[in-house]
């Protein structure tokens, strides 16, 4: 038992005193001494040690914890915390919870469950604003117990990310080329299904202090991209807008730095008015853009702020994403000669008279009449098996309402909803999601 | 209170001697050089990883990877198809950092000299801290406040008016001005470098002897000869280490570069065109890269690696061997 | 006398008249001014950083901003960081839990084994691994961790990125750590010894308690400099708009990624938020480091 004392004054050789590792047997007075004065310097602190003044000691011992032992059991606190988290989440996860008759929301359809689950997509920045409006809508509203994070990292990001199954369902603009459908099948055991979900409008905004509206063709927009044509007063430009007064200022090209299926769209439609484009750059989600005066930016988002912050900029975005900003857009020549205005309506006369296939990829492309040329539909992936029942129970559920009451959300963001006969094409694709289970 | 409760058995235990080695000993240490030597494992799988990643698409570009500038990723799956020429990354990473070292170098060693020399004691430690307050800021706000106000309300109008007068004789200022652009990227990394290379710097020239600088005034020098006579020589090898302190910072600096350089494939011919930094495009294209592209990517990534250890391992070098300490909230 | 104070008149020798006296004068005192205008054009980023994260930051700061999770599109105004700031705070509790023993501890076995031949070696290593970019330690552990080279894989999740943050801190910790524990003084492992103690004692019960503020200090400062960090979360956290709890297999949201992708954007109400975010992620590392000095401060106080 060590000896407490005062100073070490009533120790004695040859007792046992408290060090902190243990104890030690002082051997002479004067080795007494040493340890005393040397244990302190040590800082030797225990509630029994020499040379602790006895005020201190009563201190000591009235509070037991130690700054130290506080510090442990904050952290032991934290990780018992972050554990019992962690079980919670996971408990929380895959619980079906089957009431049967209605519930309580708003939409019309008939007796549906309540379901739970959360669920991971990715993908194209193109669709984003809609596909996250109806994500807000349907699981405040329709699903409370659901939760669906849609992550906007381009459509090459979403490709990848779905064949690498990191992800519940993908989004590109893009559909799969041949090569990529064989990986994904190999990947999974079983196909991957595209779903469109609306036609949108790709927007040339521009940035040119003053000039409010701006018409422009397909081969003007070649050169333009191609850096041929790189002053806005150039005789091309001036030809399409006559009585305007066009700036003598370089044109800044914005383009897309990463995988994107709005490229995509963007330079199907180049190729197709231009062979010299389809022989050079040509079409893809990433290409080498030529223009020596150009810019990159990341997602939709990245290409506006690149035309906003660059006085004579010109970039391609989705509609939504420059009304929403307000930097205008110029109108497009068609292939009848119209000099159309992306809205809705002209989004929607864009997509009238093509011809779908059964797997439903197609492009938008020779668009004549009252359509806005350059107009793309955009995908969700998924899967025809591997998905956990409720999983696919949510996924079906969640798609077929965003088909069928995600209409008018649509329409206010600019997006076209799908024709009824290629609504009813999308529809019989839901049911094939894990339809091989 | 002398209460002698025994607690062992028979006579009072005597210490083992210092020095010999018990079993907990040897464990002990076992224990402590296994953590040291993960450090060691984790840099070698990094590297050994990355470089059997990589390894398909360096054999199909050969030494073009580092000189070509053609960036065309393919879509394969299994082979690489596509072009990998990843020259115009490097060379936008070693611009951006280039205009940094230009800016922050002067910028630093007048502030240490200043901190060290001339100011006060009572101003000295307020704006040595105020210095260490840049080394706090995270790199996104750098970026964020580059991005949102710097750049567009205060380089914008600079580089307007540098490329509009220069422009015209100097090939690299030549306009059109890209508001994002190697320029933008190089003065906010600038700013960020400062501290650390401030900071070594100061460390350096705080040792020079005090006898020298009196002998300087003792022979009627004037404070500006007696730095240049006395402070600098001796502080030359020390501000060498710090420079390359500083460029290792900045040619491993991420985000803040991503979000200014403008982003382009391309080489600019100007400063103030767009580009693309290493860690820019690995940043921005992963997610979405196919799987031969992310072997590109992670060869970058090797490219960066390998060049940023190489200038952190000879700066670290030279800072030690000159008696310098790499020490402070800034320097790491 | 310390002459690097010396006033100018105290100085001696210039009173002295010599043919060049005034332009070595003048000299002086441009050189003197310039080495002002470099102070000042140094200064000028600081003020212009913290005024503009004030003032932006303040302008879109509100109670709601604290404590809400991101509104589920961009383009909308309100919402707040929650899920950020709660990602952030998982992250780091993972990155510290990995990073500070194993910092620490390499740290010891440098400074107390130095007579090992294994010491400079780990410690050399241990200064290169300080200049590892971050975005590569990112792409390390989505290769290894969420992809799954090793056999395995977690996904986007808290604990890659979780990991891809104790990577940075390692070498940021051991370092600081080592500065420290080098400052103990012998004495008092002389004194230990002397005491009777073995070795591991002399380290376990001496050396690191001694050391125990400056040690939490480091450690601070390497989850301050892991707090504002972005692109190893970019390839291992991905995102997320909701407070995640899972571990593994579930995207993990982080301040700064947020910060990130909502300054890039062209909407106002965005970047207004970013710029909230922004104050929020300062003050988060400002809280962190005066935790640590007060630390420091209470427990030199106990002595």
């Amino acid at each position: 038992m060590p000896i407490s004392g005062n100073r070490g004054d009533d120790a004695h050789p040859g007792e046992p005193l408290w060090v902190p590792w243990g104890e030690f047997t002082p051997s002479s007075r004067w080795v007494l001494i040493r340890v005393t004065s040397l244990s302190y310097v040590a800082g030797a602190k225990g509630p029994d040690a020499v040379g602790v003044s006895p005020a201190k000691r009563i201190r000591e011992r009235r509070k037991p914890t130690s700054m130290k032992t506080t510090k442990r059991s904050f952290v032991v606190l934290l990780l018992v915390l972050a554990l019992l988290a962690a079980a919670c989440g996971s408990d929380s996860e895959d619980t079906t919870t089957t009431q049967g008759g209605a519930s309580d929301d708003m939409t019309t359809t008939e007796a549906s469950m309540a379901l739970s689950a959360h669920l991971l997509g990715a993908g194209a920045s193109f669709p984003a604003p809609i596909y996250l409006e109806w994500i807000g809508e349907y699981t405040s509203n329709v699903q409370p117990d659901v939760s669906i994070n849609y992550q906007s990292i381009g459509s090459g990001g979403g490709v990848e990310q779905f064949i690498g199954q990191q992800t519940d369902f993908g989004a590109s603009d893009a559909f799969l080329s041949d090569e990529d459908l064989a990986a994904a099948a190999d990947a999974r055991g079983c196909a991957a299904i595209h779903i469109p979900t609306v036609f949108g409008a790709v927007a040339l905004g521009y940035n040119l202090d003053g000039v409010d509206s701006l018409t422009l063709d397909g081969p003007t927009l070649v050169d333009i991209f191609f850096g041929n044509v790189d002053t806005w007063n150039d005789a091309a430009i001036t030809a399409l807008n006559p009585g305007m007064d066009l700036p003598d200022e370089p044109i800044i090209v914005a383009h897309r730095l990463d995988g994107s299926g709005t490229t995509s769209i963007f330079t199907t439609y180049l190729s197709d008015v231009s062979d010299e484009w389809a022989n050079g750059p040509g079409a893809g989600k990433e290409i080498d853009w030529p223009a020596p005066n150009s810019v990159g930016g990341d997602k939709n988002d990245g290409v506006a702020a690149q035309i906003q912050q660059n006085p004579g900029a010109i970039g391609y975005i989705e509609l939504s994403y420059a009304i929403e900003t307000g930097i205008p857009v110029a109108d497009m020549i068609n292939a009848d000669g119209n000099a159309v205005t992306p809205t809705l309506e002209s989004t929607a006369a864009a997509a009238d008279g093509i011809t779908i296939p059964d797997d439903l990829r197609f492009n938008i492309l020779g668009v004549g009449g009252e359509g806005y040329p350059i107009a793309g539909a955009t995908w969700l992936l998924l899967w025809q098996c591997g998905y956990d029942e409720n999983v696919s129970a949510v996924l079906k559920d969640w798609i077929t309402w965003d088909l069928t009451q995600g209409d008018s959300l649509a329409e206010e963001l600019l997006y076209s909803p799908l024709p009824a006969s290629l609504e009813a094409k999308a529809l019989a694709k839901v049911d094939l999601i894990n339809s091989e289970g | 209170m002398t209460t002698t409760t025994d607690t062992h058995s028979g006579a009072p235990r005597r210490p083992p001697l210092a020095g010999s080695k018990s079993v907990a000993d040897k464990w002990f240490r076992r224990g402590l050089a296994f953590a040291g030597t993960s450090v060691l494992l984790i840099l070698g799988t990094m590297l050994l990883f990355t470089v059997i990643d990589a390894w398909p698409v360096f054999r199909h570009e050969g030494l073009g990877f580092i000189t070509s500038s053609t960036w065309d990723p393919g879509v394969s799956r299994t082979e690489v198809t596509g072009q990998y020429g990843a020259l115009a990354f490097i060379i936008g990473t070693l611009v951006t950092a280039g205009i940094a070292l230009v800016i922050a170098v002067p910028l630093s060693v007048g502030t240490a000299l200043y901190l060290t020399q001339v100011a006060q004691r009572r101003v000295r430690n307020p704006l040595t801290y105020a210095i260490e307050l840049l080394a706090a800021v995270p790199s996104v706000v750098y970026g964020l406040w580059g991005l949102l106000f710097f750049v567009p309300t205060v380089l914008r109008p600079t580089m307007n008016l540098v490329a509009d007068t220069l422009g015209g004789f100097i090939p690299f200022l030549a306009p059109p001005v890209i508001t994002y652009n190697y320029f933008s990227a190089g003065v906010v990394l600038a700013i960020m470098i400062i501290p650390i290379i401030t900071a070594v710097t100061r460390e350096v020239m705080a040792k020079t002897p005090p006898s020298e600088i009196a002998a300087a005034y003792a022979l009627g020098a004037t404070r500006w000869e007696m730095m240049r006579s006395v402070v600098l020589p001796r502080a030359r090898p020390g501000m060498i280490g710090a420079t390359m302190l500083g460029l290792g910072r900045a040619l491993g600096e991420t985000i803040a570069v991503a979000m200014l350089i403008g982003g382009s494939k391309q080489i600019g011919d100007s400063i103030f065109k767009g580009g693309q930094s290493m860690a820019g495009i690995i940043a921005v294209t992963f997610q979405e890269a196919a799987p031969e592209n992310v072997k590109a990517l992670i060869g970058v990534g090797v490219v960066l690696f390998v060049i940023t250890i190489i200038v952190n391992m000879v700066a670290r070098g030279i800072v030690l061997l000159t008696g310098g300490h790499v020490t402070g909230d800034a320097a790491v | 006398m310390s002459f690097a104070t010396a006033s100018p008149t105290a100085r001696p020798g210039l009173r002295t008249r010599t043919p060049n006296a005034a332009a070595r004068k003048r000299k002086d005192r441009l050189m003197t001014g310039l080495l002002l205008l470099a102070v000042t054009l140094v200064l000028i980023p600081i003020i212009l950083i913290l005024y503009q994260v004030i003032l932006r930051g303040i302008g879109a700061m509100s109670w709601s901003f604290l404590t809400s999770t991101q509104p589920f599109s961009q383009r909308n105004e309100g919402g707040g960081y929650l899920n950020g700031l709660f990602g952030t705070l998982y992250l780091l509790l993972i990155a510290v839990i990995v990073a500070v023993p194993l910092g620490i501890a390499t740290a010891t076995f440098v400074v107390e084994y130095k007579d090992s031949r294994l010491s400079p070696i780990i410690r050399f290593f241990t200064d290169v691994m300080t200049g590892v970019p971050s975005i590569f330690i990112g792409l390390y552990i989505y290769a290894l961790l969420v992809q799954g080279r090793i056999g395995f894989s977690i996904g986007f999740s808290t604990v890659a990125g979780g990991l891809a943050l104790s990577l940075l801190m390692l070498p940021i910790v051991a370092r600081a750590s080592e500065e420290v524990l080098r400052l103990v003084p012998d004495d008092l492992r002389n004194a230990a010894y002397g005491l009777g103690a073995r070795r591991w004692q002399v380290v376990t019960r001496t050396v690191l308690p001694a050391a125990s503020s400056g040690l939490i200090t480091g450690s601070m400062l390497a989850v301050g400099r892991a707090a504002g960090e972005t692109a190893p979360l970019l390839l291992t956290a991905l995102g997320a708009f909701a407070l995640v709890l899972d571990p593994i297999n579930a995207p993990q949201s982080a301040l700064p990624l947020i910060i990130y992708n909502e300054a890039r954007g062209p909407f106002e109400a965005a970047q207004a938020r970013a710029w909230a975010g922004a104050l929020e992620l300062m003050l988060l590392v400002l809280i962190l480091t005066i935790i640590a000095r007060t630390v420091n401060r209470s427990s030199e106080l106990e002595r």
